[in-house]
């Protein structure tokens, strides 16, 4: 039987933890992840799991010893954010490129510096071109569900690839929220007893060598799989998200889309933000605006053609990020979505907002302030940046 | 957004908001509603002002923004009347629910408000006689169930009793001093 109960997203996420029932987790603390580990460590010292927790000095170390257990075959977890997600980024392409199905529970929260350890999705960003399938949850409820799914999708045969699920750092990590934690039992059934052995690399009676030295003549097409793979997984994704939808009733996409169906102006989101956006559209659509939103739940692989096609009656979009590439081109999600409209007959015009860093307040009136300037689209700058002072 | 009732505690860092907010997130989960809670996002350090927020709602909440405009406010410690704005955006209808031997209309005189409904109670007073120190958490939600009615005392007592037999397997006098704390206060309190 399932039950409602009070968790934080951090609660929920070591919850999963516990009843995916792990092999291996290796992990070091850090705020705001330190938690899930925190918890998890506990269920390992009451004998409520069958997990081998090694306690390493560094998310370096945390990260190396993910790889060297997956490689053996078995299944693995770790948990980590900001500056451990960093100090991960030397391993984290090893992992996808050696097919690694790691699962990573990940606190996005922003990097130094200055020192910050509120949310937002600059940790997480900085690693989406490492190979990792990565997906962002609006509440507790998405990131427990989210969890279980990827470790179905992760050790997918097609995909084989390593995956994390984010919360929001605080927002959500540390919010108590009502969530349906689902039967141990049926958790287990849905992902399955073991990974399968024939993934195995490292294998006493078949002994081969592993992260070699891969130069001209074969290092590229070792590489590229790695993006097939990324581009397979959407499909797994999506059954998987069925098959959940079918045995657990909540069902769950590449994309979410929130009154989108005849919208005229229309924000993109990822995370927590989502939520609060939703209050807004819904006192947009009171006064007869008709707003929309659509939330990226998978950002990598990234729905290009989905996302497309959801926004191709939009008459003006915003597109919300919270964190910056840098490159004075705006943030990461508007870049990928604006490349993705290019062969587009039909498309909106689209602005960028960049908002929340460092866990910046973001609330309804700013939200209405988006929406506001979506009015005179054409007098918009490429790239803004929300509730900054001057 | 109208179904939502937001809630905001005041304490210093030791004296339990955060506790108080997560116990009545529960219980109120437990009476079928929906609910968040969550402290103040920052370094607590103990002694320090801390504040503490509870959304509790008939309808799924998705908001996940501060809560700056409170329905009702709990201040776990009078002192901090002197130092922080505790009325900071409570309506002309709020509730203002504060742990004193001040009587309400002295509170309203300090706190120069001019709307809105003040309670008091002395909860300190009585989880030192009750539980045997001074945490004033558990009694002021006796207090904020008759000031507000937002449930019913015994279903929420209930329910905090069986969490705080979970928290406190050790101490079970604990458990009881809670309960008989959070019973006094809801007879106690007085308001205007």
């Amino acid at each position: 039987m399932s039950k409602i109960v009070a968790k934080t997203g951090n609660e929920a996420m070591a919850e999963a933890m516990r009843q995916i029932n792990p092999d291996v987790v290796a992990a070091y603390p850090i705020t705001p992840a330190t938690e899930i580990v925190m918890i998890f460590a506990k269920y390992v010292a009451d004998g409520l799991v069958d997990t081998n927790f090694v306690a390493v000095e560094s998310e370096h170390s945390a990260m190396s010893a993910c790889v060297g257990a997956s490689a053996a075959g078995v299944r693995v977890m770790t948990g980590t954010s900001s500056q451990g997600l960093c100090l991960m980024y030397e391993i984290l392409p090893i992992a996808a490129a050696l097919r690694l199905p790691i699962v990573m529970c990940d606190v996005n929260r922003a990097i130094s510096g200055p020192i910050n350890i509120h949310c937002d999705h600059s940790d997480t960003m900085a690693a989406r071109d490492f190979g990792w399938l990565q997906i962002f949850s609006e509440n507790s409820q998405e990131a427990y569900d989210s969890l279980i799914q990827a470790i179905r999708i992760a050790e997918d045969p097609r995909v084989h690839l390593p995956t994390m699920v984010t919360t929001d750092g605080f927002i959500i990590s540390h919010c108590l929220d009502k969530i349906e934690i689902l039967d141990d039992k049926d958790v287990t059934a849905f992902i399955g007893q073991d990974r399968k052995a024939n993934n195995r690399l490292l294998d006493l009676k078949n002994p081969t060598s592993v992260g070699l030295l891969d130069l001209q003549d074969y290092y590229f097409e070792h590489r590229v799989p790695v993006a097939q793979a990324m581009k397979d997984s959407k499909k797994v994704i999506l059954e998987v998200a069925d098959e959940f939808a079918k045995k657990f009733g909540r069902k769950y996409g590449l994309i979410e889309e929130y009154k989108l169906a005849d919208a005229e102006v229309a924000i993109v989101a990822l995370g927590s933000t989502c939520g609060t956006a939703k209050v807004v559209i819904d006192e947009l659509r009171a006064k007869g605006v008709k707003a929309g939103m659509l939330k990226i739940r998978v950002f990598r692989p990234f729905p290009a053609e989905e996302i497309v096609k959801a926004l191709s009656n939009v008459k003006a979009l915003a597109v919300l990020d919270r964190s910056d590439t840098w490159s004075a081109q705006g943030g990461q999600v508007f870049t990928e979505i604006r490349s993705a409209f290019y062969e587009a007959a039909k498309k909106p015009k689209i602005t960028n907002f960049i908002y929340g860093l460092g866990g910046r307040e973001i609330d309804l009136p700013q939200l209405h302030t988006v929406f506001e300037s979506l009015k005179n689209i054409d007098k918009q700058p490429v790239v803004q940046y929300l509730g900054v002072r001057e | 957004m109208d179904s939502t009732v937001e809630i905001r505690w005041h304490g210093r860092g030791g004296q339990g908001a955060k506790t108080a907010a997560l116990l009545l997130g529960e219980a109120a989960l437990s009476l079928g509603k929906n609910i968040q809670a969550f402290p103040e996002y920052g370094p607590e350090r103990m002694g320090a002002p801390v504040a503490s927020f509870n959304r509790i709602s008939s309808e799924p909440i998705t908001i996940h923004c501060s809560i700056t405009n409170p329905s009702i406010v709990i201040v776990l410690d009078p002192t901090l009347m002197d130092s922080v704005d505790v009325t900071a955006g409570l309506p002309d209808n709020g509730v203002i629910i504060v742990n004193t031997k001040l009587c309400p209309a002295d509170v309203r005189k300090q706190l120069k408000l001019k709307g809105g409904k003040v309670f008091t109670v002395d909860a300190s007073g009585i989880s030192k006689e009750l539980i045997g120190r001074e945490i004033p958490n558990t009694p002021m939600m006796g207090a904020l169930v008759k000031a507000t009615g937002l449930f019913d005392i015994e279903s929420m007592l209930k329910d905090t009793e069986a969490k705080l037999k979970k928290k406190f397997a050790a101490k079970p006098e604990i458990v009881q001093g809670n309960v008989d704390a959070i019973r006094r206060a809801y007879k106690e309190v007085i308001g205007e």
